[in-house]
């Protein structure tokens, strides 16, 4: 792989960019790996990635049924934050955020990271004593998030309406160490470095089957014949159910329409991410100008990557109560994701009834925040075979022993 | 948009008025079940993509609960009937099956 730089740039540029090699490789599947993951979206692509760089493991293949990043890491809104309220939760996606922060220079690949800080409005009573709750428990866990009030959150957002009839701004919970990263950079970036290390990305590869002998993983079967392989990582968000299936065992996850929509470009106007639970709606200002906005999932079983329009109806006439100057503006694109829905809003990364096969799922509405985190987490438990501190209580039993990690409370709707 | 008809009052209601309710003929389990039992009664829900069986409340209409049999993959509804049952009637089971041939039942 060759280095990109600003001397990179300048050669290039005297011989008519000539000389820029593909990103990544595409080869023809090999008979067996050391690793397989299924599933080339931003956690698979960490997983690798952490597998080869942490572990020195290399033999292994990623498998991905369309082209790699265009399941959810393409169509999610770009958020990074790590206000979690639950200890476990708290660990995992500062740790996602941590290694962000110097992603572009361990990638070698610009993942646009932007640090521009991110408020979760609270606009309800009740929710002040929840995100002050949220603040307290981040400060003890050690992720640096504070409590402003709402002249603090106007001076920081200008375009907001703070004293709206309905719902009025009383405060909000702002982490400055959030914001946003390019999403395709994210997956083009891990899957460069996964190629230069020798892993074998191979896109469209849809897995078929998994084969097992006495409660052991020997291979799977995929569209382009069986490949055999010593440890299986299933990476596939909103398909993990039908996988498990495959595998032999099932998850507790429901696969729902998440959607989100980017407004037509306009002048810079926002430069930190909101979010805005009670309403359902989050926003943020893309480098290109777009508003890129978000809302809550439908609340029934879907897997066709559309969603139902009066979501975004509801969705953007809250946003446009908060934020006036949005009324006009045109809506350009919107799109839908399948997300896995665990019954505490927790994802799970975990060991599973099959000896070498570990699942790492149920990331549902909130996934790309946690890329690096999860692929790190992912890494330890495939390599070593036990789950490290990160991602030991995220396990699948812990719904038969009642040991939830409930998110779904501070999380509300969004992600 | 999804269009359900409630088997109760008649009405062909489109999805705002209807309130979700998750996986329907669920078998329960409350006190001396095992571990695995109740979990699976709590937690593990069948998921397809495919045919699914839901529970449906007519909430800003007749305000009733009914049951319905849609198709995850595409949308396509094939049907809705009491919650009066235990299993999908004869009626919506033959539907299914003419539209799905290779549909394996419920499991």
């Amino acid at each position: 792989m060759k280095r990109y730089s600003v001397f990179a740039i300048a050669r290039e540029a005297l011989r008519y960019h000539q000389g820029w090699e593909k990103a990544w490789r595409s080869p023809a599947p090999k008979p067996a790996y050391d690793a397989i993951i299924i599933g080339a979206g931003g956690h698979g692509l960490a997983t690798a990635y952490y597998l080869g760089k942490n572990y020195g493991i290399t033999n292994v293949a990623i498998l991905e049924k369309g082209w790699l990043g265009g399941g959810n890491t393409g169509r999610n809104t770009t958020i990074i934050r790590s206000n979690y309220l639950q200890d476990p939760s708290a660990a995992i996606y500062n740790k996602a955020l941590s290694l962000y922060e110097d992603l572009s220079q361990d990638l070698n690949y610009n993942v646009m990271f932007s640090p521009r800080g991110l408020l979760m409005l609270a606009q309800t009573h009740h929710e002040v004593r929840g995100y002050l709750r949220t603040v307290h428990a981040n400060n003890l866990q050690g992720v640096k998030t504070e409590w402003i009030g709402p002249e603090k959150v106007k001076e920081l957002v200008p375009i907001i309406n703070i004293d709206g009839p309905r719902y009025p701004v009383l405060g909000a919970l702002y982490q400055a160490r959030g914001g946003t990263a390019r999403h395709d950079a994210v997956a083009w970036g891990y899957a460069r470095a996964c190629s230069a290390m020798g892993m074998d990305i191979i896109q469209q590869c849809e897995v078929t089957g998994v084969r097992s002998e006495n409660g052991q993983v020997t291979g799977v079967e995929t569209t382009k014949g069986f490949i055999g392989t010593r440890k299986l990582g299933i990476v596939v968000a909103g398909h993990s159910g039908q996988v498990a299936d495959m595998a032999g065992f099932r998850l507790p996850v429901e696969s729902l329409a998440l959607q989100a929509l980017v407004s037509e470009p306009i002048k810079p106007c926002m430069d930190v991410v909101v979010m805005a639970n009670t309403v359902h709606g989050y926003m943020s200002q893309s480098d290109k100008g777009e508003m890129v906005i978000g809302g809550g999932t439908d609340g029934f079983n879907n897997f066709t990557q559309r969603g139902s329009f009066h979501h975004i109806e509801e969705t953007l006439r809250a946003l446009v109560e908060t934020f006036p100057m949005i009324s006009r503006l045109k809506m350009l694109r919107q799109w839908g994701g399948i997300v896995d829905m665990t019954g505490d809003r927790s994802p799970i990364i975990s060991k599973t009834p099959l000896g070498n096969c570990f699942i790492n799922c149920g990331w549902g509405t909130g996934g790309f925040k946690a890329i690096p985190g999860s692929g790190w987490a992912m890494a330890e438990l495939m390599a070593k075979g036990e789950p490290g501190p990160l991602a030991a209580e995220f396990n699948m039993w812990r719904f038969r022993e009642g040991q939830f990690i409930d998110e779904s409370v501070a999380a509300g709707v969004a992600h | 948009m999804l269009i359900l008809e409630c088997p109760y009052c008649g009405v062909k209601a489109e999805e705002t008025e209807l309130s979700p309710g998750g996986e329907a003929h669920l078998k329960r389990f409350g006190p001396g079940s095992t571990g695995e039992e109740f979990e699976a009664y709590m937690f593990a829900r069948k998921n397809p993509k495919g045919v699914h069986f839901e529970r449906w409340r007519h909430a800003y209409g007749c305000g009733k609960w009914f049951l319905a049999a849609r198709c995850t993959a595409t949308l396509e509804v094939f049907g809705t009937y009491s919650a009066q049952t235990t299993e999908p009637p004869a009626e919506i089971v033959e539907k299914i099956k003419a539209k799905r041939p290779d549909w394996k039942g419920t499991k």
